[in-house]
């Protein structure tokens, strides 16, 4: 009995030992994960609590933008028009008929789904920067014409929605629900871009003509992506709008937060999923933190927030999360493993890493 | 740019007036955006930024430094020039290829602007710096005489920039980086210079619009005419000089048109003024006079 049980353990951490502690880049992931889940005992302000919460939402929809323009190369500057259909959706459901959160989230999503198929179909006939611009325009357009609709909620937007825990002022469960949601939803798309179809949306980006040679329907794939990144985006707009309580379109429509996808993004580094989730998580607590902590720095705290941006990519072009991995990571050439930078040879099959 | 459009009895006097006048200031700033794209193909999202500094420096420049307004006007154009080829040259030149990278360097280039106007200035608008005062009735439509300078210097300016472009040297590098970057450095242009000169040339353009058509300058002043300026520089095609002008001519007359007919939901003009450029470029993927660039591999 007893024998059994240290057989599993042990087996348990040699996995542990093979498979993670091998590189650290894996090692700082679950030592994340596990910081995440522990935040609320170390600190229980509820200040901070929010600002995580926030991040975490922030963070899945980072990572949603990163799954559809990172990877396909679709540049799409209008990715608040999920996030924003999301949030109305549920909002609308949830005041008007009175819904509980967990249906109104993954509707808000599906709704995204549907729109970011209305918004990919005709889309896809543009390519490089008229998609990004014609991307741009549709959450604009929605959010000039939300406060024209009766029962929308005019440019107040809408109020008065229920939170996802309907116990009165329990910040952290709440957070405990969206840190746990992002760390899913992070791994799925994660695991999404590592599957066939990752492989198909990646070499899209890189050579969209050689992967139609191919005998793939690029348009297709293209399609597929502008879906799952929005059925993504569209669970963080729902659950923004539920912590929030209001759906208001000069929130959730607005270029800033399309633009603020994309600045998160590119600073951790495109393409690779935790590069867009470390960046909000660097960007979004260094703009909010100091909010709390004094005012004279609350009023640099955006100037700091650009700049630091604009040093870190003017040092790092990939982004500052891609650089750290190219500098501590090495492929070996043969069975093209990831290997720490500092060994000699491959992990695996022992050729000399150059 | 916030254009109090006096609505008349004679409805289309006023939108052939008011629309005039829009369109040259938009024109002016797209023509900018669409030359400085053309030749070094960056999308540079502060160039409204730019045309907002502008602005703050003429006020700096008149009401703390005690100048008069047309050496201030000068003054702020020339270190808005001298600061937008610093940052070409230092930042985005050297970011070149990242495409993604370039895009978020230039929006933290304009929200450092910003958020030192923000800073220095406070978020309430400047008091108003009155250039010229007086209006003038035309055709019966009231124009102040401050937007029939703006409107003669935007149009002066657009043929300076087109005899620039067509009859000197300079013109025929620009344009022919414009063309095809690798053989005209091969020709012995160079192009780094090039696209630093061109975006010296769009920011003046940008300067002036902002230190001489924007009375009072607000640090959130330059999100709206870039979302403008966008939806004009793809519908005329990116790159394409007659076409950004041409299309600031068709989006500002569209703006006007809508502020005019439905003055009760006038903040709908960006939102049709955007639908309007979607429809187009749905139709014509590359603009209305977009050259189809071949699918660079």
């Amino acid at each position: 009995m007893i024998s059994t049980v240290i057989a599993y353990v042990s087996r348990g951490y040699k996995e542990l030992r093979g498979e993670i502690f091998v590189l650290p880049s894996r090692t700082v992931v679950v030592i994340f994960c596990l910081m995440l889940f522990l935040v609320p005992v170390i600190t229980g302000n509820p200040h901070y609590l929010s600002i995580l919460t926030l991040t975490c939402i922030f963070a899945i929809f980072a990572a949603s933008w990163d799954l559809l323009s990172g990877f396909t190369g679709q540049m799409n500057f209008g990715h608040a028009a999920f996030f924003g259909v999301a949030a109305y959706t549920a909002a609308l459901l949830n005041v008007y008929i009175g819904l509980p959160p967990w249906l109104t989230i993954p509707i808000g999503a599906i709704a995204a789904v549907l729109v970011s198929l209305i918004l990919g179909v005709p889309c896809l006939r543009l390519r490089g920067i008229y998609l990004a611009f014609g991307t741009l325009a549709f959450p604009l357009i929605i959010k000039d014409i939300i406060p024209a609709i009766p029962g929308a909620g005019g440019t107040l937007g809408v109020q008065g929605i229920k939170a996802i825990v309907p116990i009165s002022s329990s910040p952290v469960i709440e957070y405990y629900i969206a840190a746990a949601l992002m760390v899913v939803l992070g791994f799925i798309m994660w695991k999404i871009t590592d599957s066939k179809t990752g492989l198909i949306f990646h070499a899209i980006r890189e050579d969209e003509v050689t992967v139609r040679a191919s005998g793939i329907n690029t348009t297709r794939y293209k399609l597929l992506a502008f879906c799952l990144s929005g059925f993504f985006a569209g669970i963080a707009g729902g659950l923004y709008v539920h912590l929030i309580g209001v759906a208001s379109p000069d929130a959730v429509f607005t270029l800033t937060l399309s633009f603020q996808a994309i600045i998160w993004a590119v600073f951790g580094g495109i393409a690779t999923i935790y590069g867009a989730i470390a960046g909000v998580f660097i960007l979004y607590s260094l703009y909010s933190l100091p909010e709390y902590l004094s005012f004279s720095i609350s009023e640099l705290r955006m100037l700091l927030v650009a700049v630091i941006v604009l040093l870190v990519l003017f040092f790092m072009p990939e982004g500052l999360i891609t650089w750290i991995r190219d500098k501590t990571e090495k492929t070996c050439p043969r069975c093209k493993l990831q290997n720490v930078a500092w060994r000699k040879t491959c992990r695996v099959c022992r050729v000399e890493l150059d | 740019m916030r254009r109090q459009v006096l609505v008349s009895e004679n409805m289309a006097e006023s939108i052939l007036i008011n629309g005039l006048i829009t369109s040259g200031v938009y024109a002016l700033l797209a023509v900018g955006f669409s030359l400085i794209f053309g030749v070094a193909r960056i999308v540079n999202l502060a160039h409204t930024a730019f045309y907002m500094l502008a602005a703050y420096l003429v006020f700096t420049f008149t009401s703390r430094l005690g100048l008069p307004i047309p050496l201030s006007i000068c003054l702020s154009v020339v270190s808005v020039a001298i600061v937008g080829m610093l940052s070409y040259q230092i930042v985005i030149d050297r970011l070149r290829g990242h495409e993604a990278t370039i895009l978020i360097a230039t929006i933290a280039i304009a929200l450092i602007i910003q958020e030192s106007m923000l800073l220095a200035y406070g978020s309430s608008a400047t008091p108003a710096i009155r250039l010229i005062t007086g209006y003038q009735k035309i055709l019966g439509v009231k124009v102040f005489y401050r937007e029939l300078v703006a409107f003669g210097v935007a149009i002066i300016l657009l043929v300076v920039t087109w005899a620039i472009l067509m009859k000197t040297r300079l013109g025929i590098a620009i344009r022919s980086t414009a063309q095809d970057r690798e053989i005209a450095n091969l020709m012995g242009i160079n192009v780094t210079r090039t696209g630093m000169i061109t975006m010296g040339i769009a920011l003046v353009l940008a300067a002036i619009a902002g230190a001489v058509v924007e009375s009072t300058a607000r640090p959130f002043m330059w999100m709206s005419p870039l979302v403008t300026v966008l939806a004009i520089v793809v519908l005329g095609g990116l790159g394409s000089i007659k076409g950004s002008f041409i299309a600031a001519f068709i989006l500002g007359f569209v703006e006007t048109i809508v502020t005019v007919m439905i003055s009760e939901q006038a903040y709908l003009k960006e939102a049709v003024a955007l639908a309007f450029m979607l429809a187009v470029i749905l139709m014509r993927p590359e603009g209305l006079f977009g050259v189809r660039f071949e699918e660079e591999r």
